[in-house]
């Protein structure tokens, strides 16, 4: 669990947190969502570290990360997994050795025993056969799942993924945020997702905190999403005909006036009922 | 003001680097392939210069000594000591400074704008003791070594260009190349590429390291660690030479 309060940071004049205090909870996909700009990168920066917040304390599992000494942050970032927007692999190392890095750095384990784990975690994203390709041999989709399996070979305790789906095709988007959903389950992880991709939202949103310049505007998951009443979430998340469409075909769902299977007839007929 | 901001954040810089590594095996293969990268991978250009520097300085000696009573061993004599006390490890290492110096700035910023530096932190290591201190000990062990060699080439480059435009024979070059031989030379011009060394790879990590924005940032931080490395290498060659050679 990793639980912030009051959480506050700004670059000069430009204020971009604003007392956000929220908690992430275990074993579930915690996202932070938001317009470009609402403060989610900074957020996430200032929870790993990258950034020290001006105000407000960070707790990991009850320990306060911000008052923390730099040899405990180094012991309790070994815990910590990240997915980079970019995936950031090594360019100069293949991707065995990119997944390796860590284990390298880090473990006692010998080559065979490395070498082992790193052929574990990459049949976990699936991707067998890559061990010798290197970073600009793979697709989008293939960089992102090493930056996956780089993130969980030390078996982290949170995982934190930055626009896990940018630059990828809904179709990959899907099998990433599956990829995800299923690691965060099979290892209990805390698992810390920034995105603004809706589909991510609606498929894996179990704890969702929704920032609007730089303030907690809403919270709630995949499911409250649907029904809230808050305008600016709403103009955030249903912001194209298309994902009002498809809001409000979801409401009909809910209230029982279509079911799951429906087809077009069933909802041209029931079309009244939902403008009523 | 700016300045004052820079010079803070390299000593900061350079404080950060020290601190007990994470694991000191990997740290080593880290320090070996620098060394590698930029003692053998300069090796090539600074033989080439080194050999033309010294024929170069033969020929131009030559033409300037046009008095019939000054020996032609003072044209080996000269040679050695331009190319031992200026030429090798100043100019070399402004070569180098281009060489090196973009590679580094050009490397860390790729590594900062592609979010591989954060990758690292996030992992728990140190960068700057990764990725800096290496780069700055393999050049500090490496340049002098190869000021070295370019000092051997140059003179025999000198000999060369004598001997076969005629200028000079070998064995007056050789004689010339013992006359007043003054060994704290060699250690003067040892203390330079220390010194050069340090300047040409520390300031270059510099740039590179705390580089913002995207390609086009990272070619300008690279020009710019070229250019500061230069200004101050030629600086500190000014320094070393007013404190340590004159009396």
């Amino acid at each position: 669990m990793i639980e912030f309060i009051n959480i506050g940071k700004q670059f000069g004049e430009n204020k971009v947190l604003s007392e956000v205090s929220h908690v992430m909870q275990t074993g579930k996909c915690n996202l932070i969502i938001g317009t470009s700009g609402s403060g989610k990168t900074v957020l996430q920066k200032c929870l790993v570290g990258l950034f020290e917040p001006d105000r407000g304390e960070i707790f990991y599992d009850g320990i306060s990360f911000t008052e923390m000494n730099n040899q405990s942050r180094k012991g309790l970032r070994q815990q910590i997994g990240m997915l980079f927007q970019g995936s950031a692999l090594f360019d100069s190392l293949t991707v065995e050795q990119n997944i390796m890095f860590p284990l390298e750095m880090f473990s006692k384990m010998n080559y065979g025993e490395k070498k082992i784990r790193v052929n574990e975690v990459l049949a976990r994203v699936n991707l067998e056969d890559a061990n010798n390709k290197f970073p600009s041999e793979l697709s989008g989709g293939m960089k992102k799942r090493v930056g996956i399996a780089r993130a969980i070979v030390l078996n982290p305790k949170y995982l934190f993924c930055d626009e896990p789906n940018s630059g990828l095709d809904p179709q990959t988007s899907l099998v990433i945020d599956k990829l995800i959903f299923d690691i965060t389950k099979e290892f209990n992880m805390t698992t810390v997702i920034n995105t603004h991709d809706m589909n991510s939202v609606m498929e894996i949103g179990e704890n969702i905190l929704y920032m609007y310049q730089g303030k907690k505007e809403w919270t709630g998951n995949n499911e409250e999403i649907i029904f809230s009443k808050n305008e600016r979430l709403n103009e955030f998340i249903f912001a194209s005909k298309f994902l009002q469409d498809a809001k409000d075909m979801r409401m009909l769902e809910a209230k029982g006036i279509i079911s799951d299977d429906r087809n077009m007839e069933e909802i041209l007929k029931n079309g009244d009922k939902l403008s009523n | 003001m700016e300045f004052f901001t820079h010079f803070g954040r390299y000593l900061i810089m350079l404080k950060g680097m020290f601190t007990k590594p994470e694991n000191t095996k990997m740290y080593w293969k880290e320090f070996m392939r620098q060394c590698v990268d930029i003692g053998i991978g300069s090796l090539g250009i600074v033989s080439i210069i080194s050999v033309f520097i010294g024929a170069v300085s033969a020929v131009q000696t030559s033409y300037q000594l046009v008095s019939p009573l000054i020996p032609t061993e003072t044209i080996a004599l000269i040679v050695r000591d331009t190319v031992i006390l200026e030429f090798s490890p100043t100019l070399v290492c402004i070569v180098l400074a281009g060489v090196i110096g973009s590679k580094i700035a050009s490397e860390l910023g790729n590594m900062r704008v592609s979010e591989q530096i954060d990758a690292l932190e996030i992992m728990g290591i140190n960068t700057k003791a990764y990725l800096i201190l290496p780069k700055i000990a393999a050049a500090m062990l490496t340049i002098p070594l190869l000021v070295i060699i370019s000092m051997v080439l140059g003179i025999w480059g000198g000999r060369l260009a004598g001997v076969a435009s005629g200028i000079i024979s070998s064995d007056a070059f050789d004689r010339g190349l013992l006359t007043k031989f003054i060994p704290y030379n060699v250690t003067f011009a040892l203390i330079k590429s220390y010194t050069f060394a340090f300047i040409i790879t520390s300031i270059p990590s510099y740039y590179g390291y705390y580089v913002k924005g995207g390609a086009l940032e990272i070619g300008r931080s690279s020009t710019k660690s070229v250019v500061v490395s230069c200004i101050m290498l030629l600086f500190a060659d000014y320094v070393l030479t007013q404190l340590l050679l004159t009396h």
